[in-house]
């Protein structure tokens, strides 16, 4: 680095509003679509673990499995199957969304009591009606905790994808390595962090709007 | 997959400077030093907000929780950048990783004890110093090894990404399959790296286990939260 | 009440996901095209290479064409030769500036890079497949080099690549990922260079400039359009023998995205496209750090097509 590069260059922030609003679109995309996904797969796959319990162990493995591979492999595998569309890196992010999810989709419904459950049952609820309007609401505190660190995680992870030209304000990142410059590194950082946690809180409102009976 | 495994198990590239056995300890090496600093800071540090106010420790605890969301690579970048290009400056941002689940969990582990083991204990005259080291800290053994497991996985995997300002480790093979398109070295670097990761995994349960007080084996805690 | 607060909830998580899923694109079209039926939308996607240098002449073509009223989407900072070539054959891109010679390299090998531009985009184009081709060239190169710095230069008596070889088993030498792959043995034939070490810059090349000043390497493959050569003082090593070949800026094109006027337009950018304008424009990205869509519309205005 230049040693007369100033470490913010704010006239350069100013004149880069627009490609901040874009790249922070971009970035969304990239990061909240795997969460949707995720948590689609997440819910119906951890039912049937909490159901079972000899399919937990294997699944939980598999996950964690999931969870130690590293992001820019699975880039690059496939980036010869889905090219430069945002599936590229929203794949992965599911997958480890996934494995964030799964694990606290069962201990979320195992935590549910018995006495809670067979009331339920008593009061003439058949299983697929106990499990979607008292097991999973008694859940949803535990599962929303999973949704805000695989959201937290994805924001912050998708700039990785900036390596193979498909990562949000990842690619800030890459410019500023590449002309050794500062300002839209920091940038950048700010911006994500700022993102992170937005939906972080947006989540915690949304847990308290759909469980009202928990305390605070 | 094949490549990968015929680049495995290729004798060939298990030698010289740029073989695996140099990279995996290279990797290894960086994780372990990341780590050990982690828990240098993440531990006392929890521990000492344990005791401190609720709303000191709520405020740090969030800061904690913070700091992943920091995105690794444009810390890698920043820092490679201010410090001229130094290799260990890129380490840095891999202990930004790893401290938060050590902290974090070291603190709910103080924190869920039963306040009645903390009182038994200095009813049977106990100094501060004593139930900390010899009540607490025993006790929050299976959560601090949860945190310190979550840690190590990340590491291994994040540590990868360093490859991009040119730190060694299995890094270096994902990037090369990326650059020259050899599926066989970043699917086999890969591979590595997945491995290291449940090796790392299974050797945290089992020390885990050891560590923790016979009498107190709780089922382990999977679930991955935010508390606060 | 509860149901209706679920229900409350399912419809906030259903308005995020119509708020991230449902953009101008759907993303399940976007999935590589591999049937290669670019021709069908009438948009030309630029691409480029992971370094400034490409990014900016990526600019510069869509510059060009969006001048010309052509629909434009750009694709850039894509990575390595061997990343967005693919690319660019799956039909997920359309346009790429390319250089001839290394173009030519990576396509054969073991070919002999040949001394005039004509005779490289010849061999080039004949190991092309079919759909792609070559557009005109332009004068400005942006070459391979090996590159010291100034004390290294003087304290070995360094001009040429020639006067390597008495050091180079001393010497580490730095270049972007393929640069070992590409050129360790033409080097060690042509020159009889055998280098110390090769040490790989993954992140395409950035780092070099830095690496040569810190003594991480003595000798470096600077692309010769880097504006680091002319700010740090670098000396460029002439290669005597043209092992680097000819790189003239040349575009890179799929046949059936790109029409006879597009094509033309390309062309006369390359007509006006000088190395010495090359570094100009690279001096106010690398050091003023001025957008390279920026960088490249002032070209245009004063290099009108």
């Amino acid at each position: 680095m230049n040693e007369d590069e100033p470490l913010v260059r704010w006239d350069w922030i100013h004149e880069h509003y627009g490609l901040f609003g874009d790249l922070t679109v971009e970035h969304l995309k990239l990061s909240l679509l795997p969460v949707l996904l995720g948590l689609l797969v997440a819910v119906p796959l951890g039912v049937l673990c909490a159901r079972w319990r000899g399919l937990y162990p294997p699944v939980l493995t598999a996950v964690n499995i999931l969870y130690s591979l590293p992001s820019l492999a699975l880039f690059l595998v496939l980036l010869d199957y889905t090219g430069l569309s945002i599936w590229t890196v929203a794949i992965p992010l599911t997958l480890y969304t996934l494995a964030v999810l799964v694990p606290n989709v069962v201990d979320g419904l195992r935590q549910v009591p018995d006495t809670t459950r067979q009331a339920a049952t008593a009061m003439g609820y058949t299983p697929l009606r106990r499990l979607v309007a008292v097991e999973l609401p008694i859940a949803v505190p535990v599962i929303i905790a999973g949704l805000r660190v695989a959201t937290v995680s994805n924001i912050s992870l998708v700039s990785v994808g900036a390596l193979v030209g498909i990562g949000g304000l990842g690619s800030l990142f890459k410019t500023g390595f590449d002309l050794q410059f500062t300002t839209p590194v920091l940038a950048g950082i700010v911006l994500i962090i700022i993102l992170a946690v937005l939906f972080d809180l947006a989540l915690v409102l949304l847990q308290r709007l759909l469980t009202p009976w928990s305390p605070r | 997959m094949n490549d990968g495994w015929r680049w495995l198990t290729d004798g060939a590239n298990w030698h010289g400077p740029d073989g695996i056995p140099v990279r995996l300890a290279e990797h290894l090496g960086y994780t372990l030093l990341v780590l050990a600093v982690a828990v240098l800071v993440g531990l006392p540090v929890g521990l000492l907000l344990a005791h401190a106010g609720r709303r000191t420790a709520f405020t740090v605890i969030n800061v904690a929780n913070g700091f992943r969301a920091l995105p690794t690579l444009g810390l890698l970048v920043l820092i490679f950048l201010l410090s001229a290009g130094s290799d260990l400056a890129a380490l840095v941002p891999l202990v930004a990783l790893a401290i938060p689940p050590v902290l974090v969990n070291t603190y709910e582990g103080v924190r869920q004890i039963d306040p009645r083991v903390r009182d038994a204990a200095l009813g049977m005259g106990m100094t501060g110093r004593q139930v900390l080291l010899r009540v607490e800290l025993p006790l929050a053994v299976p959560l601090i090894m949860v945190g310190a497991r979550t840690a190590a996985v990340q590491v291994v995997a994040t540590a990868t990404v360093a490859a991009y300002i040119n730190l060694g480790g299995l890094g270096g093979y994902l990037m090369d399959g990326i650059l020259l398109r050899q599926y066989g070295t970043a699917v086999g670097g890969s591979l590595l790296v997945v491995l290291l990761a449940v090796a790392v995994q299974i050797l945290f349960t089992y020390t885990g286990r050891l560590l923790t007080p016979r009498g107190l084996r709780p089922e382990p805690n999977n679930r991955k939260e935010i508390p606060g | 009440m509860r149901p209706l607060k679920i229900l409350l909830g399912a419809a906030l998580l259903a308005t995020f996901a119509a708020g991230c899923g449902g953009s101008e694109d759907n993303p399940l079209d976007g999935t590589g095209s591999t049937d290669g039926t670019a021709s069908t939308n009438e948009t030309i996607v630029v691409g480029s290479a992971g370094f400034p240098g490409n990014v900016l002449l990526a600019e510069l073509y869509a510059g060009a064409l969006e001048d010309k009223g052509v629909k434009v989407e750009r694709k850039l900072n894509i990575g390595e030769r061997e990343v967005y070539y693919k690319l660019l054959e799956n039909g997920d891109l359309t346009v790429l500036p390319e250089y001839n010679g290394a173009l030519l390299a990576y396509l054969d090998p073991k070919a002999e890079l040949p001394a005039t531009t004509e005779e490289t985009n010849k061999a080039a184009s004949a190991k092309l497949p079919a759909g792609l081709k070559l557009l005109d060239s332009s004068a400005a190169q942006d070459n391979d080099s090996l590159t010291v710095t100034s004390e290294t230069a003087s304290k070995n008596n360094l001009k040429t690549v020639e006067d390597l070889k008495a050091v180079a088993g001393d010497l580490v030498v730095g270049g972007p990922a393929p640069f070992e792959e590409r050129f360790k043995d033409k080097l060690s034939t042509v020159y009889g260079l055998k280098f110390k070490e090769w040490v790989p810059d993954r992140s395409g090349g950035g780092n070099i400039p830095t690496w040569l000043k810190s003594g991480k390497v003595q000798v470096g493959n600077v692309f010769t359009a880097n504006p680091a050569i002319v700010l740090d003082g670098l000396v460029v090593l002439e290669d005597t023998k043209g092992v680097f070949g000819l790189q003239n800026v040349t575009p890179l094109v799929r046949e059936d995205g790109v029409d006879a006027a597009a094509a033309e337009t390309l062309n006369k950018v390359s007509a006006q496209l000088t190395t010495e304008g090359l570094q100009e424009m690279m001096k106010k990205v690398a050091v003023d750090k001025t957008d390279p869509a920026k960088v490249a519309a002032e070209w245009l205005d004063a290099h009108p097509v």
